[in-house]
């Protein structure tokens, strides 16, 4: 690369290296109104002065609003409950300094000089003499470190450096468990729900009985269990176990034959995580039994097992097995048969529900 | 209220006095009120079968006017009009459809949207009672099952609780309503009346799933009704932009916020008029 200054500004149009395109030249100046007739230049000082005059005035209104307007005074303004001190102290502190900006530019725009100069810059590169004179200290520097002569040093000093990664490896590494199968079926895999666990009403945990089931009946619910833990241990076990249970009529939905006892009488239960990125779904519609993410729109058909009939998700909705207990409760016959909500990289999809499955 | 025991008695000695006549007509349309308060109830309850007929005589005409040619004469349904049968709806659902004017509906295609009801308390009463003698479903409430007055702090808690769980996905935090596919909405609920929350709730009108008391019993819906009506009479600061969250904030900031910010950017970098 050339650090010839001269060379890096050629004559106007030549095309070099260093400038691959023509220089354009500086637009021939036109004055403006305000340089030509004094009365117009006029006018746009007393305007510019007169938006500064302004600012003293507001400022004083911002002095006694601040100090005059009670705190808890209400404005409504358009039907919006605004605090009357906060809104008038924005307004004037906020009108002022648009004030400012606004007479900054005008003057800039209609006053200052608005010929083009063009200011030469220098190369960027170092001049030559400069960087013989670097490198011949970097050279000093080698040498009388010994680091040729004395070369364990060196290898020494990176090694020892090179070994600092493994601290920092092992630690992040060790923050999560490994993903191992063993630990993917304890965990992601599996959530509390299990034979006999009762179905109850989420948030207030009442138990709930079949035959008190409507059809077009939406219910959110929980395990019962849940109710035992706390803490993280809670968060994370409702995050997986929490269900939507439906009732519609038998005969106006599919339930396919290694199903039917998943079932009663129609009541149906499904996971209520979308097996998209894991939103909580409730939005159901009673009629058309369609399950509605509010996230992205991905659209679940609860009376044909879940599948899905728009969106993103990929995989149908997980159904819970349930049945009914000695009192006619609803209860869990097993955990999911396969994980809930989103996809990771392990997941094994071949269980999951399609269109089609007897 | 006086008892009869302490209303002034006519005596010998008063019987000619000013204000004997005045007073013994008090008392006696007293005495007649009285009569009628305490054997009023056990008339209407042994002639209520009687009643009940004639409302149900009424509300059949009614029916067969208004209803009839999308329900069936006899409620039984129709399916290409699209209308269900309303044999085991209740009269519940009768009170909700016609007082909020979705029933009789414009458009049968379309979703029934609230409009101006034109029938009178008593002509409800009749379309609802007769509907609910033709079989099972929710009743009329009664003013003990839904009237949320004197819920405590936690009651109010527990029903925001039950709000965000069970109505939120599609009538919003504060019940503003939202969209639903197929052009469908769920309607906002912020004024609606607390008795209608407590029908729509029990009946699931249109797409709305049914919420039964096996699963939120009456006190659980006067905690979502305390709760709805607590969050909406919160002042809430500053311009709530119908309160349906980020797609109006959104839209503000997009078009007002940084279509401002482009007015500057132009205004500053034009040239103006030159000479």
């Amino acid at each position: 690369m050339s650090t010839d200054i001269e060379k890096a500004h050629p004559e106007h149009g030549e095309l070099t290296p260093d400038s691959p395109v023509p220089d354009p030249g500086v637009e021939e100046h036109v004055p403006r109104f305000t340089d030509v007739d004094q009365a117009a230049a006029d006018r746009a000082y007393r305007q510019i002065v007169g938006m500064l005059a302004l600012v003293p005035v507001l400022v004083i209104g911002f002095l006694v609003v601040y100090f005059a307007v009670p705190r808890d005074a209400e404005l409504m303004v358009f039907g919006a409950n605004l605090k009357m001190q906060n809104t008038l102290l924005g307004l004037t502190a906020g009108l002022a300094a648009l004030l400012i900006g606004v007479s900054a530019i005008q003057w800039a725009r209609v006053l200052m000089s608005d010929e083009e100069i063009v200011g030469e810059r220098h190369g960027a590169a170092s001049p030559p003499e400069a960087r013989e004179r670097v490198l011949a200290d970097l050279e000093t520097g080698i040498e009388g470190s010994s680091i040729r002569r004395r070369r364990l040093i060196g290898s020494g000093m990176a090694g020892a450096l090179g070994l600092m990664v493994l601290p920092a490896v092992v630690s992040l590494a060790d923050l999560g468990p490994w993903p191992t199968p063993a630990v993917r079926a304890e965990t992601i895999e599996k959530t509390i729900w299990a034979e006999g666990v009762h179905l109850v009403n989420d948030v207030t945990y009442r138990r709930l009985k079949a035959d008190e089931i409507e059809v077009g009946q939406l219910v959110n619910a929980e395990p019962e269990t849940l109710q035992d833990l706390e803490g993280t241990a809670y968060q994370q076990a409702k995050a997986k176990a929490a269900i939507i249970i439906v009732r519609m009529d038998p005969n106006s939905i599919r339930i396919p034959e290694s199903r039917q006892d998943w079932q009663v009488n129609g009541i149906l239960c499904y996971s209520k995580i979308c097996t998209h990125v894991g939103c909580p779904i409730s939005l159901w519609e009673q009629q058309t039994h369609h399950l509605l993410c509010p996230c992205h729109q991905s659209t679940f058909d609860l009376g044909n097992s879940g599948v899905v009939v728009f969106g993103p998700a990929a995989r149908s909705l997980p159904q819970l097995p349930i049945t009914t207990d000695a009192d006619g409760y609803l209860v869990a016959r097993s955990d999911f048969t396969v994980p809930v909500g989103p996809s990771f990289f392990e997941r094994d999809s071949s269980k999951d529900f399609v269109e089609g499955d007897r | 209220m006086t008892s009869p025991a302490s209303a002034p008695r006519p005596r010998q000695s008063l019987r000619r006095h000013r204000a004997a006549r005045p007073v013994l007509l008090a008392l006696s349309l007293f005495l007649v009120g009285a009569v009628y308060a305490a054997v009023a109830p056990a008339t209407t309850s042994s002639a209520d079968g009687a009643a009940d007929a004639q409302l149900i005589a009424q509300g059949k005409d009614l029916f067969a006017v208004n209803c009839a040619s999308c329900h069936g004469l006899n409620a039984e349904g129709l399916a290409q009009q699209g209308a269900p049968a309303l044999t085991n709806v209740g009269a519940a659902a009768v009170d909700f459809q016609v007082r909020t004017g979705r029933m009789p509906m414009g458009n049968p295609y379309a979703q029934a949207v609230g409009k101006q009801n034109t029938f009178t308390d008593d002509e409800i009463n009749a379309l609802a009672t007769y509907v609910g003698s033709l079989g099972s479903g929710p009743k009329v409430p009664g003013e003990d099952q839904y009237n949320p007055d004197g819920l405590s702090a936690e009651d109010v808690a527990r029903g925001g609780d039950l709000f965000r769980t069970n109505c939120s996905a599609c009538h919003n935090f504060k019940g503003a309503g939202g969209a639903l596919p197929n052009g469908f909405v769920a309607p906002s609920i912020e004024k609606t009346d607390p008795a209608q929350i407590w029908e729509a709730m029990r009946t699931g009108p249109g797409q709305m799933p049914v919420f039964a008391a096996g699963a939120i019993p009456d006190e659980d819906v006067k905690a979502v009704i305390a709760y709805v009506q607590q969050v909406n009479a919160t002042p809430s600061a500053g311009l709530t932009l119908g309160g349906i969250g980020p797609v109006a904030e959104g839209f503000w900031a997009w078009v007002v916020g940084i279509g401002s910010l482009v007015l500057a950017a132009v205004w500053i970098a034009t040239r103006g008029a030159r000479a």
